[in-house]
């Protein structure tokens, strides 16, 4: 009896290595399927960001100092594009939520089906190219175009108003672009709202609009948060649209860090700006993932 | 399908498996004999799932040893260890006609195609399918899949079938139904069951015996009727059937209730904390008159009594014990002379019907 | 009364903005089309004449057309690379331990959101050092890196939403891992598949900032060209291309609203 116990124990030694070294292939044999994605990943995106920024702590010398962010925080040009940075994306930002929600809010109204049937108007534009959306805003805010002959016409103005290739033309490109990522996440959100608490408050005696205070739009604040970090995001280093309809006089971050590489070759003051850049949008990031979960935002 | 099969027996020793501090499994040791019914019993998160994936391929334990027959199975992948499983989710592919999917382990075998036709129309026969075969998943009852599920794992006639759960997602009507069924096909195919539930009933009707498992550790393996008898710990007298449990001390192998000692007929298991006395409302007697000297006097007066159909539940309040439950059966016998609320009740405990356990099993 | 009347109204108010910012949305998305067709020399709206004019341009000119052949042949490649790259990689990551797969999740998911300007430079500066600036292969990498997010994302969404535990019945009946992997789990995971990969492609075609930096010369693409010409002035075949891009996008998107409608069916 006892040499059977033994037996069983020398196999169970034996079986535990086996089993161990099994693990290990099996962990490693998953590891190498995500492994050149990963891989690719990280040497396209992430790596030269990385070495970029290493960039930004030496000065012209090649010696390590601070010079750089000195430079760019001292200097009035870059503190102009700072400052029209923030004021375009908060500007958008602020437009986005009060077009968007009330759309939203509208859709959760309808049917499922008709709700589905005009999540097409927004879904449409989504897919299509940034470009493509914005040549036709170059074409429709121009000087002879449709906006300015529409309200010529009926008389609202006398002399064309100078609608693109400045700050105006900028904000209303952007956010065409961006409503839709606004929208996305909230409507998912409100989608996801049980009406029945709706109508329990109302019952209760809340009034419509009470109940939309109390109970709808609290619940509503994770996607419409979610959508507001997304957007504001997106418009802290977005480039086309300000670069083409700002025609050159709107200057946000993307472009001032483009044009500080392309035109000045300035290596060390491009790539500060981009970690200022890189900082505001993991801040961001971040503060997206504690509220929101990014797995939650992207994966349904 | 000749039954030319052999069930095999299933040696386990000393199964060790952690997840971080978690131990899932915890030197599991276990004998089932080939042929046999044994069912996993225990709460979620017993490990009882666990040590079904174990057996099936899918946890890899840290230790141990896992034969089939004389074949040790431990390190072989779970597509060579030739066992049919019935998941708890059914896992049908939902893309496959009913016959794709009882052909699949068919065809994975390389069988000709008269051959995969041949078994599968066997296979829906016996689960009661037959001519079902060219559904879709989609349009079967719940009923239906499931037996579809079992189809699928035993149409390749395998020696060893394992189950998680299979009925848990049928409605009770139809559970105890299939219950009754799944023990009949067991007869029928002449192998070897482990079943996993954490439904109590479920697995005194089916087994031939229980195993029951908690934190990872099998606490008792036994029959039905010998496990509710004679529970070894006061888990598994917990987990199993109603009970009331009362401490008791204990002293030179007797049972010390409020300083009178318990006649008990039954052996105390050894264990580590104190004891308790546990008591099955259905084993207490109502008795009229006096109560013998050989029994235990647990009498006190009526608090309440709930009629609920198949019998009716007497709460019972005693003066130094506390409320203790007695079941009595519904019909003119069961009825006869029951006192009414606040009147005093005879209640006896026999010495074979008095089981003492320890609070934690060894 | 008055309370139905103020809710009637406020009803009113929320179908008028909603409309407002619907045809917000879709009118410049869909202006070009009509445009496109314009008969005029000039850009007008509604166009006075129609013409195919601006079409014939646009396929009449080897400029155009060389960038065009560019963005496809890109596009295609950075599909048929990043699809499989990116399903193996979900897969890889729903099978590893939540703690991996949460951390290398991040990662995968941050390429999203940081902005493309730096992943721009950050590319340019690197193929300068390799040499890869305004080839094929250096946009097929580039674009394959951004495209990789959108693949792993969908494929793990679709790997979510799937009973697992087919995977395994399907070893338990004898199937080996890959072989449960390919004849159990891929067709059903297929339409998270098939979306992602228009996803990668639709991400490739229209890719401006990255493309703008790392190609030229006999390898610009389509977005790039347009970019700055549109800098410039406005060219009229730009309309023409535009709608070429919308039919592609919308058309794309048909596919995957088919393949979710098709899915649904089957639950």
């Amino acid at each position: 009896m006892s040499s059977a116990e033994d037996n069983t124990r020398a196999r169970s030694l034996q079986n535990a290595s086996t089993l161990k070294s099994e693990e290990y292939r099996e962990r490693m044999t998953l590891f190498g399927l995500s492994l050149p994605a990963v891989l690719a990943i990280l040497i396209v995106v992430f790596l030269p960001i990385f070495w970029l920024s290493s960039l930004s702590f030496y000065n012209a010398a090649g010696a390590l100092s601070m010079e750089n962010y000195e430079r760019i925080f001292k200097s009035a040009l870059y503190r102009r594009t700072f400052v029209v940075t923030f004021q375009i994306s908060i500007s958008v930002t602020v437009i986005c939520v009060l077009l968007g929600y009330p759309l939203c809010y509208w859709l959760t109204k309808l049917s499922d089906r008709t709700a589905a049937i005009l999540m097409v108007f927004v879904l449409v534009p989504f897919w299509t190219s940034v470009l493509v959306r914005t040549y036709a805003w170059l074409v429709l805010l121009q000087r002879n175009g449709i906006i300015n002959s529409t309200l010529m016409s009926f008389g609202i103005i006398e002399e064309p108003l100078q609608l693109a290739h400045n700050l105006t033309g900028s904000i209303i490109g952007m956010v065409h672009i961006m409503l839709p990522f606004l929208i996305l996440p909230l409507y998912a959100t409100m989608r996801n709202i049980d009406t029945d608490l709706i109508r329990a408050a109302i019952g209760l005696g809340s009034s419509p609009r009470g109940a939309f205070w109390r109970v709808f739009f609290p619940m509503s604040l994770p996607g419409l948060f979610a959508g507001i970090v997304l957007v504001f995001i997106l418009s802290l280093g977005f480039y086309v649209t300000p670069a083409l309809l700002g025609g050159g006089r709107v200057q946000m971050l993307a472009q001032r860090i483009e044009s500080t590489i392309t035109v000045y070759s300035n290596w060390g003051a491009a790539s500060a700006l981009g970690v200022v850049l890189l900082l505001l949008a993991l801040v961001m990031i971040w503060l997206m993932n504690r509220v929101f979960g990014l797995d939650k935002l992207f994966m349904r | 399908m000749s039954t030319s099969v052999q069930s095999l027996p299933i040696v386990l020793s000393r199964l060790c498996k952690a997840y971080g501090s978690v131990k899932a499994l915890d030197n599991v040791s276990l004998n089932i004999a080939a042929g046999e019914f044994l069912t996993l019993l225990g709460p979620s998160g017993s490990g009882k799932t666990t040590l079904l994936m174990a057996l099936a391929g899918f946890v890899r334990p840290d230790y141990g040893s896992i034969l089939f027959g004389d074949r040790e199975m431990i390190t072989t992948p779970p597509n060579k260890r030739g066992l049919g499983m019935v998941f708890q989710s059914y896992a049908l592919f939902p893309f496959m006609t009913v016959a794709e999917n009882i052909a699949y382990p068919l065809k994975i075998r390389g069988l000709s195609k008269s051959d995969q036709k041949m078994r599968t129309e066997h296979a829906l026969d016996t689960v009661e399918l037959d001519g079902y075969g060219d559904r879709r998943i989609s349009q079967l009852s719940g009923g239906q899949r499931q037996r579809v599920a079992l189809a699928r794992a035993m149409v390749f006639e395998p020696q060893i079938i394992l189950m998680d759960e299979p009925l848990s997602a049928l409605d009770k009507k139809l559970r105890e139904h299939m219950q009754i069924e799944l023990k009949a096909l067991h007869q029928k195919l002449d192998a070897t069951v482990v079943y996993v539930t954490h439904d109590q009933r479920e697995a005194l009707t089916m087994s031939d015996r229980i195993a029951v498992v908690n934190h990872g550790r099998i606490e008792q393996v036994e029959t039905p009727e010998r496990l509710y008898r004679q529970p070894n710990s006061f888990f598994v007298a917990d987990f199993i059937g109603e009970s009331v449990s009362l401490p008791v001390e204990v002293s030179n192998k007797k049972a010390h209730l409020n300083g009178r000692v318990l006649k008990s007929d039954l052996p105390i298991s050894e264990g580590h904390g104190g004891h308790r006395l546990v008591i099955r409302p259905e084993l207490l007697e109502v008795i009229l008159g006096e109560i013998p000297e050989t029994a235990n006097d647990f009498s006190g007066h009526v608090y309440d009594i709930i009629y609920q159909g198949d019998s009716i539940l007497v709460i019972v309040q005693h003066e130094s014990l506390g409320q203790i439950n007695v079941r009595v059966p519904a019909n003119r016998a069961g009825q006869k002379g029951l006192p009414s609320q606040g009147e005093r009740i005879g209640l006896a405990l026999h010495p074979e019907d008095t089981i003492i356990v320890p609070e934690h099993g060894s | 009364m008055e309370q139905i009347g103020k809710r009637k109204i406020d009803g009113m108010w929320l179908t008028v903005v909603g409309i407002a910012v619907l045809f917000f949305l879709i009118l410049p998305t869909l202006i070009v089309i009509p445009m496109s067709f314009s008969g005029a020399s000039f850009l007008e709206f509604p166009p006075t004449s129609l013409s195919l004019r601006w079409y014939a341009a646009y396929f009449n000119s080897p400029e155009w057309m060389s960038a065009t052949q560019t963005s496809l042949i890109v596009a295609v490649m950075t599909t048929v690379i990043a699809t499989p790259l990116g399903s193996l990689c979900a897969y890889g990551l729903h099978c590893s331990t939540p703690r991996i797969r949460n951390s290398v999740q991040a990662l995968v998911i941050i390429p999203i959101v940081v902005p493309v300007i730096l992943i721009a430079v950050g590319v340019f500066s690197l193929y300068a050092k390799l040499g890869l600036n305004y080839t094929l292969t250096g946009l097929v990498i580039a674009h394959t890196a951004i495209a990789l997010p959108f693949v792993i994302v969908t494929v793990m969404s679709g790997l979510k939403n799937y009973d697992f535990d087919q995977e395994l019945a399907a070893r338990s009946l004898g199937a080996s891992r890959a072989m449960a992997l390919w004849t159990i789990t891929v067709p059903q995971v297929k339409f998270s598949i098939q979306t992602g990969a228009f996803l990668a492609f639709i991400t490739s075609l229209d890719e401006v900032v990255i493309s703008m930096l790392i190609s030229g010369g006999d390898n610009a693409t389509i977005t790039r060209r347009m970019f700055n010409s549109l800098r410039d002035q406005l060219d009229p075949t730009i309309a023409a291309i535009s709608t070429c891009l919308i039919i592609v996008s919308i058309t794309v998107l048909i596919g995957v609203q088919l393949i979710g409608r098709r899915k649904n069916i089957d639950k």
